[in-house]
């Protein structure tokens, strides 16, 4: 086990050194518009240098005058002591802002997962239960809906009938216009009550995805020999289904979403951007908007980072969750 | 009854009007047209696409074509101005000092009737009547003293004499022991008065200024100029000179002028204005050239008066709710927004057709690859897979957009590197897929047959081992293409996809960034989200159909 682990760990780091080259490559392509506005303002000062002598130093000071593998070196041997730079449009050092704006993106993350779990499972054991029944085609019909709704879509319906039309909602923003004026809990209460369109929307055009997937493996583990054969013992339905059934379709699922746990941080850029959430995904969205590289190729390696945690995550786990793997 | 059922006990069991056999497709077709919901998801895709390229080819109006309607807006007309300066009327060949302007405002407010201008120029000024002046240009009369003094007594304290040999004038104060005296031509006139001759081709000569002047001051009704005799009809600001009973010229203290280019404004029209600022109205009536009354109105400003009318103006139809010419109404650039949803459609449904080919093409050959040959092949080819399943798209897009927007590429160019793009990211899952099912179809007894004849490996993946893949590859490319839709409607909404003037369905529903839009223009919006719900929904459906229709094992 430990000799498994070490092994995907191992392979791990030599993805995220090709997948960080491959993302640094790219950044390196975009339009320099920053440092190009930056340069024309320091130029335009009195007694300043020349705008192409500040393009030239700007470029040198942000590690941009060398070629491409060796400005890569450059990054990565800083990247692995944590030094991610200053970004160059939040005027902070990326970590800094990185830890200002992560847990909107966490708390919005974790909620919609609680609600999905609450939601899916349920719903798609139910479904698979009595298959081809009312229940079951709605559900699927439901779980495809949420899959095929665009989420920009959504989003605007709903801001639409709840912002404009009824007026419960502010348009935009994490908290209201009298927000300093309120005391702590308030304002808590007031951040709340601004997540919940953005809740909604994730939830909604998430949940078809598990609901699916609890779905398919109840389906599964119900047309099983053990399961045959504990019915043909006379063992009540709702033993066979809840004690059975339930447990041995926990084994994917908890898989799925323990290789799903990394991805709360990860952000919904999206939403966040469409209800101006100040999270991780709206941040890295107006920094990809305003060319800042130093936040950017941070939450692109960030990303990349959760995507191979969640699959060593989820490899573990299969281990841990099902015996039958552990043996062999 | 009894011999009905010997009748069907009779016939054999493989008998062919007893058994239908069904080959294993016919048996997946049957499975899959049962299936409700996928043949609703077939029927919309169908729809959708008569409606995106059937659609497109009916309707008359490109995607592009910018629509104009008109409508009535309020337009400046003329300009009125209440003459504060003296407008001079210049004999023929005749120019003035430079500083006239200022010099005769001083020279009024002093009642001074010789100007001294910087230049030395001295001009003489009779005063005919309240800020009317006629100017002459003034000789020196040398003489001797006692000449100049007789002079002086003649004119008993006046400083302008009138004579019947012309007009005179004394410079210094009255009582001066030698008087400077000065014979006048007459050269110009001024007043804050201004002459509109009736028809553009008459000039007004100095002589018929300088006596409608004095006609105007002195209140009389008629005069004799060098043109003959007229008559005046004066008010109390302006007035209409008439000769031989027809309409000649027009006197009055507002200055008048057309705003547009190719408008001449006529005395008549003038005086109707003018009666109308005069009695204090807002608006008036005047007959335009076809003769039909129009209504002009009339906005003061500090003594400046616009005249505005009502003009039919072209503009582009914007956000032009339904109509019976546009049936979901038009955007923001006045395009019909029927046609662009046509379009869009278009766009829409051959990228995802495009992706998800290129996404299945590199998927298939790298899969099969990988799980047929094994070893360091299969190991090197997984761990690209990974890579790329590390890469986060959508901000990669996101960035590939804005490198697009730098190098400000064409709208075809961008749906190409989209459809690169996304093919080239998408065919990591493909591989995968391809790759298990032929780890497992490779230790199958068939495979062993088939490498037993001896046939060539390219036959033995491409005849034997892909087309084993192929129901899940269906499966794949059928939700793929909902996806691959709804993630290019997705760049297109923040404006990195499809760009104007070419449309797609996400970049239709962009205009909700404004949120005016999106309170007031439903039409704008609601249809093409709706459009890429129920494609992507169909896609949905047609793959969980196919899905179920491929693996009978999942049916009890």
């Amino acid at each position: 086990m430990k000799k498994f682990i070490l092994k995907r760990l191992l392979i791990s780091v030599v993805l995220l050194f090709f997948v960080s080259l491959i993302i640094y490559a790219i950044m390196r392509c975009m339009p320099m518009s920053y440092v190009e506005t930056q340069a024309m303002a320091l130029a335009t000062r009195p007694g300043a240098k020349s705008y192409e002598e500040w393009v030239k130093q700007l470029n040198a000071q942000y590690g941009l005058d060398v070629g491409v593998i060796q400005g890569y070196f450059i990054w990565a041997s800083k990247a692995v002591r944590m030094q991610f730079g200053d970004s160059w449009y939040w005027n902070q050092p990326v970590l800094t802002k990185f830890q200002n704006v992560i847990w909107y993106s966490f708390f919005l993350g974790l909620v919609t997962f609680i609600i999905e779990i609450i939601i899916a499972i349920p719903a798609g054991i139910s479904a698979a239960r009595k298959q081809y029944s009312l229940t079951d085609y709605s559900v699927t019909v439901i779980a495809l809906l949420g899959i095929s709704l665009p989420s920009f879509f959504f989003a605007t319906i709903l801001k639409y009938v709840f912002s404009v039309k009824l007026g419960w909602f502010d348009l935009y923003g994490i908290v209201g216009r009298m927000h300093e004026s309120m005391t702590p809990m308030q304002q808590l209460g007031d951040i709340i009550w601004h997540m919940v369109l953005p809740v909604v929307t994730i939830s909604v055009v998430s949940i078809g995805g598990l609901m699916r997937y609890t779905r398919t493996n109840m389906l599964e583990v119900l047309n099983s020999d053990y399961i045959r054969t504990a019915r043909a013992k006379g063992v009540s339905e709702r033993k066979v289904v809840n004690h059975h059934a339930f447990r041995n379709t926990l084994i994917p699922i908890v898989t799925l979403l323990g290789g799903s746990l990394p991805g709360l941080f990860s952000g919904a850029m999206i939403t966040e951007t469409l209800f101006q959430i100040p999270g991780i995904g709206y941040t890295s969205d107006v920094s990809i908007m305003q060319g800042d590289i130093p936040f950017v190729m941070f939450y692109m390696v960030f990303l990349a980072v959760l995507t191979l945690l969640g699959n060593l995550i989820a490899d573990i786990l299969y281990a841990v969750v099902d015996p039958r793997v552990r043996v062999s | 009854m009894a011999d009905v059922n010997n009748k069907q006990t009779e016939k054999k069991l493989d008998d062919v009007t007893r058994v239908r056999v069904l080959s294993p497709g016919m048996m997946v077709a049957k499975r899959f047209f049962r299936n409700k919901l996928a043949i609703v998801g077939l029927v919309i895709i169908a729809c959708m696409f008569l409606f995106s390229f059937v659609g497109g080819m009916l309707i008359p109006y490109s995607q592009s074509q910018v629509f104009y309607t008109t409508t009535e807006m309020r337009k400046d007309y003329a300009g009125a101005t209440l003459i504060d300066q003296f407008q001079f009327q210049l004999g023929e060949g005749v120019t003035l000092p430079k500083d006239i302007y200022s010099k005769m405002i001083l020279a009024d407010m002093q009642g001074d009737s010789v100007i001294n201008s910087k230049d030395g120029t001295k001009l003489g000024a009779e005063k005919v009547g309240d800020k009317m002046y006629v100017l002459y240009a003034l000789t020196e009369i040398k003489g001797t003293p006692q000449l100049l003094k007789a002079y002086k007594d003649l004119a008993e304290g006046e400083n302008v004499i009138s004579a019947e040999d012309g007009i005179f004038f004394f410079e210094g104060k009255a009582d001066a022991p030698i008087p400077t005296f000065f014979e006048g031509e007459r050269i110009a006139t001024a007043s804050q008065m201004s002459f509109t001759p009736y028809s553009a081709d008459v000039s007004l000569s100095l002589d018929f200024c300088q006596m409608a002047l004095r006609c105007f001051a002195d209140g009389m009704n008629s005069f004799w100029a060098e043109e003959g005799e007229f008559t005046m009809e004066a008010e109390e600001d302006s007035a209409l000179i008439q000769k031989d009973g027809e309409d000649f010229c027009f006197l009055s203290n507002m200055n008048f002028n057309a705003i547009g280019s190719n408008v001449y404004l006529t005395p008549e029209y003038k005086l109707t204005a003018l009666e109308a600022i005069e009695e204090g109205r807002t608006s008036f009536e005047f007959p335009d050239a076809e003769g039909n009354l129009t209504e002009y109105e009339i906005e003061n400003k500090n003594g400046q008066y616009t005249i505005k009318r009502f003009e039919e103006t072209k503009v582009i139809a914007t956000y032009e709710a339904p109509s019976g010419k546009h049936l979901v109404g038009t955007d923001a650039n006045g395009m019909d927004l029927l046609a662009r949803l046509m379009y869009g459609g278009r766009i829409s449904l051959s990228i995802g057709f495009v992706v998800v080919f290129i996404e299945v093409f590199i998927g298939m050959i790298m899969g099969g690859v990988a799980g047929y040959f094994g070893k360091w092949v299969d190991n090197l080819i997984m761990r690209i897979v990974d890579v790329i399943y590390c890469i986060p798209s959508i901000p990669l897009y996101m960035i590939l957009g804005s490198i697009m927007d730098y190098y400000k590429a064409s709208s075809t160019v961008r749906i190409y590197v989209l459809c690169i793009v996304m093919g080239v990211l998408g065919w990591a899952g493909i591989a995968r897929i391809v790759r298990g099912q032929i780890l497992s179809l490779r230790e199958q007894e068939f495979m062993i047959a088939a490498e037993a004849t001896g046939i060539s490996t390219y036959r033995r993946i491409f005849k034997h081992l892909i087309p084993n893949v192929v129901p899940q590859l269906i499966v794949f490319a059928s939700m793929g293409l909902g996806e691959v839709i709804l993630a290019e409607a997705t760049l297109s909404f923040l404006g990195l996809g499809i760009k104007y003037p070419a449309a797609s369905w996400g970049s239709i529903i962009n205009a909700v960034n404004d949120s005016f839009v999106m309170t007031n223009y439903l039409f704008v919006w609601i249809p093409a989200g709706l459009f890429i719900l129920l494609t992507v929904l169909a896609f949905n459906f047609i793959g969980d159909g196919l899905r179920d229709a491929f693996d009978p094992k999942m049916k009890r």
